[in-house]
């Protein structure tokens, strides 16, 4: 008895020792790869201008004048000195519209990723550490939301719903929850089986402790890369739902709204259409090239 | 292998009941009163109470889905609310008009995903190999929606080469199929190459040139077929999204197929004829994926031997 008490108090001692220096050395020397990087640090780069656009939306163009507010002598106006990018079909400067739609896309992007996580996970997590029945009944259910596409899934929550942002970020949650949990149950099974959690279990650790300390930081590489992935997603589904009339309601900026608003103007007003979509292209290339780089450095040996 | 594909065709049915049971608990948590939409804002109350009882609108939930399930069995998807027509025809007639893009989209994207993914894979770290994967990278990230409006900028405003909308002939499938197909050419390219990259660093690839067998050779011969497997699921898991996702490029071109039929029916808050097709959809993508299932046993011999 003393014996293994020893045993487990050297373990954990040394393991204590050896993490507490090796947990920042480890996310450090992931920075480090992911710096040397050159089309991650790219992506990070016009990720970061996009962010800061969206917090500093205000300073740049203010909301109920600029942005909302109508200019019907000013209508559809190519780019110019005054309008950068021009303006759409009620007079509003479209720069500061885009700039304000940054908000919306991040915001939707960021938490509806952030609710799919936290439920996809969790599923997924319970699913692969106990295994069996649950696991069966679980991911039958995951199968099932996977049978529809998931921009199907979100347009009928959506419809039925109604259209605004909160049904919006719900809906796109919720279709891409069966794609966490798959990705965290892959994860759980090849760390549940191994020693240090039969370690933690010898000791007498919770399942609940296991879980939350153990298990899900190491099952955290492939939830970081599919959460950027899955941004991109989410910020191209908006667009895409908005584009239908789905999504965010005029007159708040939103950039898939937005291409929608200048469809009928292509003929006349070819800015309308072009930089919405172009800044939406950007901002998905941004955190395509950001994921792809988190996966090598979060993986070295995925790479070629 | 013929248990195997029973086994799956009998897991297809616990799959279509559940999406029908969501999307139609969805459907019917909708706010508005179908009756009324039917007969209008000003019907008097008794003759919508009257068709709510009619129409079976009063029974409980679980006998509506019942009967709807029985109905979909027998090919019955309900009448429209706002045209009257029948739903599953109307789909039927719809069908093959998004069967066709999706197809000519896959095509399009096969035969640039593959060749350029080869060629990225042969010449890595090229200027060839940099440039495609550019191009496979602005392709998974441009909105296909989007594309297909700037098309329509460039070919049918400025240039007037094609219509910018609507199915009258072959030069009206163009534009679309181009929109669909170019992400799924970029997905295939990247899958080709990264594919292509790990069978060319096997044993038997450098057997093969040692023994003096043409590069051209090794690459088309032995090393393509192994290196297609992985490539041939995604080719199929992108035509079964096509045919479910071409909902954006269908709105986009006024395409008349299934995808159009399910965004107006939405507008109109249509619901049999909302229901009915994204079951519809979502069956078809279902059947594809459980084809691609099967087509990866008979491509891999290895995964075969494991259902025998």
């Amino acid at each position: 008895m003393s014996q293994e008490m020893t045993l487990a108090l050297n373990e954990t001692s040394a393991e204590a020792t050896r993490a507490a220096p090796k947990k920042r050395s480890q996310w450090l020397e992931v920075w480090h790869r992911l710096k040397r990087n050159k089309m991650a640090m790219a992506g990070l780069v016009i990720l970061s201008l996009v962010v800061l656009a969206a917090v500093f939306a205000d300073l740049i163009a203010d909301y109920e004048t600029v942005v909302i507010a109508q200019n019907l002598s000013d209508r559809l106006q190519g780019p110019s000195a005054q309008y950068w990018l021009g303006t759409d079909e009620f007079g509003r400067d479209i720069f500061a519209r885009i700039i304000h739609g940054a908000r919306v896309s991040l915001m939707v992007g960021v938490l509806s990723v952030a609710i799919a996580i936290a439920l996809g996970g969790s599923l997924g997590a319970v699913a692969g550490y106990y295994g069996g029945k649950l696991d069966n009944y679980i991911m039958r259910v995951m199968d099932i939301f996977l049978a529809v596409p998931s921009i199907l899934l979100a347009i009928a929550i959506v419809s039925a719903l109604g259209a605004s942002l909160m049904n919006l970020m719900f809906a796109i949650a919720i279709s891409s929850v069966p794609t966490y949990a798959r990705v965290v149950r892959a994860s759980v099974l090849t760390v549940r089986d191994q020693e240090f959690i039969e370690a933690a279990r010898a000791i007498g650790g919770s399942d609940a402790r296991i879980i939350f300390r153990h298990i899900i930081p190491n099952c955290l590489s492939p939830v970081i890369v599919q959460g950027a992935l899955g941004v991109a997603g989410a910020i191209l589904s908006t667009a895409g739902l908005s584009f239908i009339g789905l999504g965010i309601q005029p007159p708040e900026p939103e950039w898939g709204a937005m291409l929608s608003g200048g469809r009928q103007y292509l003929r006349h007003a070819w800015h309308v259409t072009t930089f919405p979509g172009l800044t939406i292209m950007i901002t998905i290339l941004a955190l395509n090239l950001l994921g792809d780089g988190l996966r090598d450095a979060l993986d070295p040996r995925l790479k070629h | 292998m013929h248990r195997f594909i029973v086994k799956r065709l009998l897991l297809l049915i616990p799959v279509l009941l559940g999406v029908s049971l969501l999307v139609f608990a969805i459907m019917s948590f909708t706010p508005g009163d179908p009756a009324q939409l039917i007969l209008g804002e000003n019907a008097p109350l008794e003759a919508v109470a009257e068709l709510r009882e009619e129409m079976g609108l009063n029974d409980p939930f679980v006998l509506r889905y019942a009967r709807f399930v029985g109905n979909a069995m027998m090919g019955d998807l309900g009448q429209s609310y706002t045209s009257g027509r029948d739903v599953f025809d109307e789909i039927f007639s719809r069908f093959p008009n998004t069967l066709i893009l999706a197809a000519l989209g896959v095509i399009i994207a096969v035969l640039i995903g593959i060749p350029v993914g080869i060629i990225s894979a042969t010449r890595q770290y090229s200027m060839i190999d940099s440039g495609s994967m550019i191009f496979a990278l602005l392709g998974v990230s441009m909105p296909n929606f989007w594309l297909g409006l700037m098309m329509i900028l460039l070919f049918s405003v400025n240039l007037g080469w094609v219509p910018s909308g609507g199915y009258s002939d072959w030069s009206s499938l163009i534009m679309p199929a181009i929109t669909l197909g170019t992400g799924s050419a970029a997905i295939i390219t990247r899958m080709t190459r990264s594919s292509m990259l790990e069978v060319i660093r096997q044993d038997y690839i450098r057997t093969a040139r040692a023994k003096g067998v043409a590069e051209n050779v090794v690459i088309n011969q032995h090393a393509l077929k192994n290196a297609l497997i992985p490539v041939i699921t995604v080719i199929g898991l992108q035509f079964g999204y096509l045919l479910g996702g071409a909902v954006l490029t269908e709105t986009v071109f006024s395409w008349p197929g299934v995808g159009r039929m399910m965004v107006d029916a939405i507008r109109q808050k249509d619901a049999p004829t909302v229901l009915g097709t994204v079951v519809f959809l979502a069956t078809t993508f279902s059947l594809v994926n459980l084809f691609v299932d099967l087509l990866y046993g008979f491509v891999d011999p290895r995964i075969k031997s494991q259902y025998a």
